[in-house]
C-alpha cells in the first residue's frame, strides 16, 4: 500500500513532469531532424506524419553541401570563435589575475568598471563599432568579427577567472615567492594550473557565445564565403519559395551539431560557469 | 682566477649594503602595482578602444544628423525629439516592455518548476542536465528558423497538430497575426531562456541545507511551509541575480525577432533594438539610430533601479 503510494507521487511528481521537460526543450530539434531527412513529396504531403519518416532521404544535405558554401561556413565560425575564445581569456587573465591577487590604487573602481563593461549591451554598440570597423578598413574580413567578439566575450571571462582566482590561498604565492620565484613564476608555474577549471569554463562559455552571436557578423560578414553559420543560413538559405524547409532544417541540424558536441564534453565547466556569477555572488 | 671570482664576489656583496641601491629593472617589476599594471595594460587598451571609444562615439552620434556618406550635422536633441514624435518608436518602446515582462515572468515561473522538478534523486541526474540545457547552447539563429517552420501557417507543426487533433478547421497565421506574433515571439524567447533559470535556480536549491528542512519537517511544516518559509527566502539572491541578467538579456534582443518577425507584421513585434538596427542599417540614418539604442540606457536603468529598491525593502 505504502510503497504503491510512492510509486505513483513518483510517477506524478518526478517521471511525468520530466517527461513534459524533455519534449519541450527536445521537439523543436526532432522536428529540425525529421524534416531534414525527408524528400519534398513526402515533407508536403499534407497526409503523412510529421514527426515520422516513412522514406529517408539525404537529399537536402547534398543539395545543401552542393548549393552553398556550408562547410565554409562552419570552417569559418569556428576559426572565428577559437580565436575571440583564445583572445578572451589571455585578456580574462590579465585583467582578473592583477584584479584578484593584488593589492594596487583604484584596483576597486577598474573590477566594477569590468563588471559593468560586461552588462553592456552589443545592441547598444552596433551602429558606432560598425563606424570604427569601417574606418579601421576591416569591413568585410574575419578579422572584423576576431576583434569584435572578444569585446563581448573579454569582461564575462575575467569576471569569471576573478572568482577562481580569488579561491586560491595567497599563501601559495607568498611561498613561491619566498623560494624565489618572480612574480610572473609563481602566476604562470604555481597559480594559473590551479584555475584550469576556470579557464575550461570561461573558454567553453566564450566558444558557445562566439558560434551563438550575429549582430556583428550580420553587419560585418557580406560576402558569402566568409560568413558565419547563422549569417550564412538567414542570408542565402532562406529564399522565396515555399518549398525550402528540407535544405533548411539540414542546415540548421548540422549547423548546431559541431557546438553540441563540444559542449557535451565539457558540460560540467560550462554549468559551473552559468552558475557560478549567481551562486556565488 | 679563483681569488678573483672571491674579490669579484665580495664587492658585488658590499654594493648590496648602502643605502640607495641602484635601479634594477627586476626589481622595479616584481613590485605589486608595477607588475598588475604591466598586465592590466593590453587588454584595457584593448577594451577601451572596442567598447569606450563606440560608446563615446554612439552618444556623439544621437545628437548629429548623419546619414551614410555625409557630412555630420549637428542638431542637438533633434533626434531624440524625432523619435519623441515618432509612433513606431513608441510602439517599440511598449512591445519591448511587453516582451520582457512576459517572457522573464514565463521563463522564472517554468524555471522554478524545472528545478523543484530535478531538485530530486534519479538516475542520469547529470545527463539529463546537459539535454534540458540544449535549447540554450544551440545558436539562437538555427533554432529560430526551425521554430519558424514549427509555426509555419500550413505545414508546420503546430497547425497540422490543431487539425489533426480537430481542434480547428484551419490554423491560425502565428507570424502574420499582431498578437499572435507576439504571442510567437515570447513563446520562442521562452522556449530558448528557461533552461538558464531552471539550471541556476537548481544549483542555488542544492546550496539549501538539509538540516533546515529536516527541522522543519520536524516543527511540523508541509511541504509547501517548507517551500514557503525555507526554500523560497535561501533562493532569492540567486532568483533576483538571474532575473536581473535575463531582463538585461531579453531586453536588449535583436536576434530572435529579426530572424523570427523582422519586427513584422506592421511592427507588431519590433523591439527597441531591432527598430534601432531598421533605421540605422536599412535607412541609413546612423544619427537617429544611435539615438533610438541609447534610449535604452535610461529605460533599463529605471527597471533595474525599481528591482534594486525592491529587495532592499525586503
Amino acid at each position: 500500500m505504502v510503497g504503491e503510494l510512492t510509486w505513483v507521487r513518483r510517477l506524478l511528481g518526478l517521471w511525468l513532469p520530466l517527461a513534459a521537460l524533455f519534449v519541450f526543450a527536445l521537439f523543436p530539434f526532432a522536428w529540425m531532424a525529421a524534416t531534414s531527412l525527408k524528400a519534398n513529396a513526402e515533407l508536403y504531403d499534407p497526409k503523412s506524419n510529421p514527426l515520422w519518416i516513412q522514406h529517408p532521404s539525404l537529399v537536402h544535405y547534398i543539395g545543401l553541401i552542393k548549393e552553398s558554401n556550408f562547410f565554409v561556413w562552419i570552417g569559418n565560425t569556428m576559426l572565428v570563435a577559437l580565436v575571440a575564445t583564445l583572445i578572451s581569456l589571455l585578456f580574462g587573465v590579465m585583467l582578473a589575475y592583477p584584479l584578484a591577487r593584488m593589492r594596487f590604487p583604484a584596483s576597486g573602481l577598474l573590477a566594477l568598471s569590468v563588471g559593468v563593461a560586461y552588462l553592456v549591451p552589443q545592441t547598444l554598440l552596433f551602429v558606432p563599432m560598425a563606424d570604427l570597423i569601417n574606418r579601421m578598413r576591416l569591413g568585410d574580413s574575419l578579422s572584423a568579427v576576431m576583434l569584435t567578439y572578444p569585446t563581448l566575450l573579454v569582461p564575462f571571462s575575467a569576471w569569471l577567472l576573478i572568482g577562481y582566482f580569488k579561491t586560491v590561498p595567497k599563501e601559495l604565492e607568498e611561498a613561491a615567492l619566498i623560494d624565489g620565484a618572480s612574480r610572473w613564476r609563481a602566476m604562470t608555474r604555481v597559480i594559473l594550473p590551479l584555475c584550469t577549471p576556470g579557464f575550461l569554463s570561461a573558454g567553453i562559455f566564450a566558444f558557445t557565445l562566439s558560434q551563438n552571436e550575429f549582430l556583428y557578423a550580420l553587419l560585418f560578414l557580406n560576402t558569402s564565403s566568409i560568413r558565419t553559420v547563422p549569417v550564412g543560413v538567414t542570408g542565402e538559405l532562406i529564399r522565396g519559395d515555399a518549398f525550402y524547409w528540407g535544405q533548411l532544417m539540414a542546415a540548421a541540424f548540422l549547423g548546431s551539431l559541431p557546438v553540441v558536441l563540444i559542449y557535451s564534453f565539457f558540460v560540467k565547466y560550462y554549468v559551473a560557469g552559468l552558475t557560478a556569477g549567481s551562486v556565488k555572488g | 682566477m679563483s681569488v678573483n671570482r672571491v674579490l669579484e664576489a665580495a664587492r658585488s656583496a658590499s654594493q648590496i649594503l648602502p643605502a640607495r641601491r641602484p635601479f634594477r629593472f627586476r626589481e622595479w617589476l616584481e613590485r605589486e602595482s608595477v607588475f598588475s599594471w604591466l598586465m592590466l595594460t593590453p587588454p584595457l587598451l584593448f577594451l577601451l578602444l572596442f567598447l569606450g571609444y563606440p560608446f563615446c562615439y554612439g552618444v556623439y552620434l544621437s545628437f548629429v544628423s548623419r546619414q551614410v556618406a555625409r557630412p555630420p550635422t549637428f542638431v542637438g536633441l533633434g533626434n531624440f525629439v524625432t523619435l519623441w514624435n515618432d509612433p513606431i518608436f513608441w510602439q517599440a518602446v511598449w512591445n519591448t516592455f511587453r516582451f520582457t515582462g512576459a517572457a522573464t515572468i514565463l521563463k522564472l515561473g517554468g524555471g522554478l518548476a524545472m528545478a523543484l522538478v530535478m531538485h530530486q534523486n534519479f538516475r542520469f541526474k547529470g545527463a539529463t542536465r546537459a539535454v534540458l540545457l540544449l535549447p540554450f547552447i544551440v545558436p539562437t539563429v538555427l533554432s529560430t528558423v526551425a521554430w519558424q517552420w514549427i509555426l509555419d501557417p500550413g505545414m508546420g507543426l503546430f497547425n497540422r497538430g490543431l487539425v489533426f487533433f480537430g481542434l480547428m478547421q484551419q490554423g491560425p497565421s502565428w507570424l502574420g497575426n499582431p498578437t499572435l506574433a507576439m504571442v510567437s515571439v515570447i513563446l520562442v524567447n521562452t522556449w530558448r531562456g528557461l533552461p538558464f533559470f531552471g539550471i541556476t535556480i537548481l544549483a542555488g536549491l542544492q546550496t539549501v541545507p538539509a538540516e533546515l528542512m529536516e527541522s522543519a519537517t520536524i516543527d511540523g511544516a508541509g511541504t509547501w511551509g517548507r517551500f514557503r518559509h525555507v526554500t523560497l527566502p535561501l533562493l532569492m539572491p540567486v532568483i533576483f541575480i538571474v532575473t536581473t541578467f535575463s531582463i538585461i538579456f531579453t531586453f536588449f534582443d535583436f536576434q530572435l525577432v529579426y530572424v523570427l518577425t523582422g519586427g513584422g507584421p506592421a511592427n507588431a513585434t519590433h523591439l527597441m533594438a531591432t527598430y534601432a538596427y531598421v533605421i540605422s542599417v536599412t535607412t541609413g540614418q546612423l544619427g537617429l539610430g544611435s539615438a533610438a539604442a541609447l534610449a535604452m540606457v535610461p529605460v533599463l536603468g529605471v527597471v533595474l533601479m525599481l528591482m534594486s529598491s525592491y529587495v532592499r525593502r525586503d
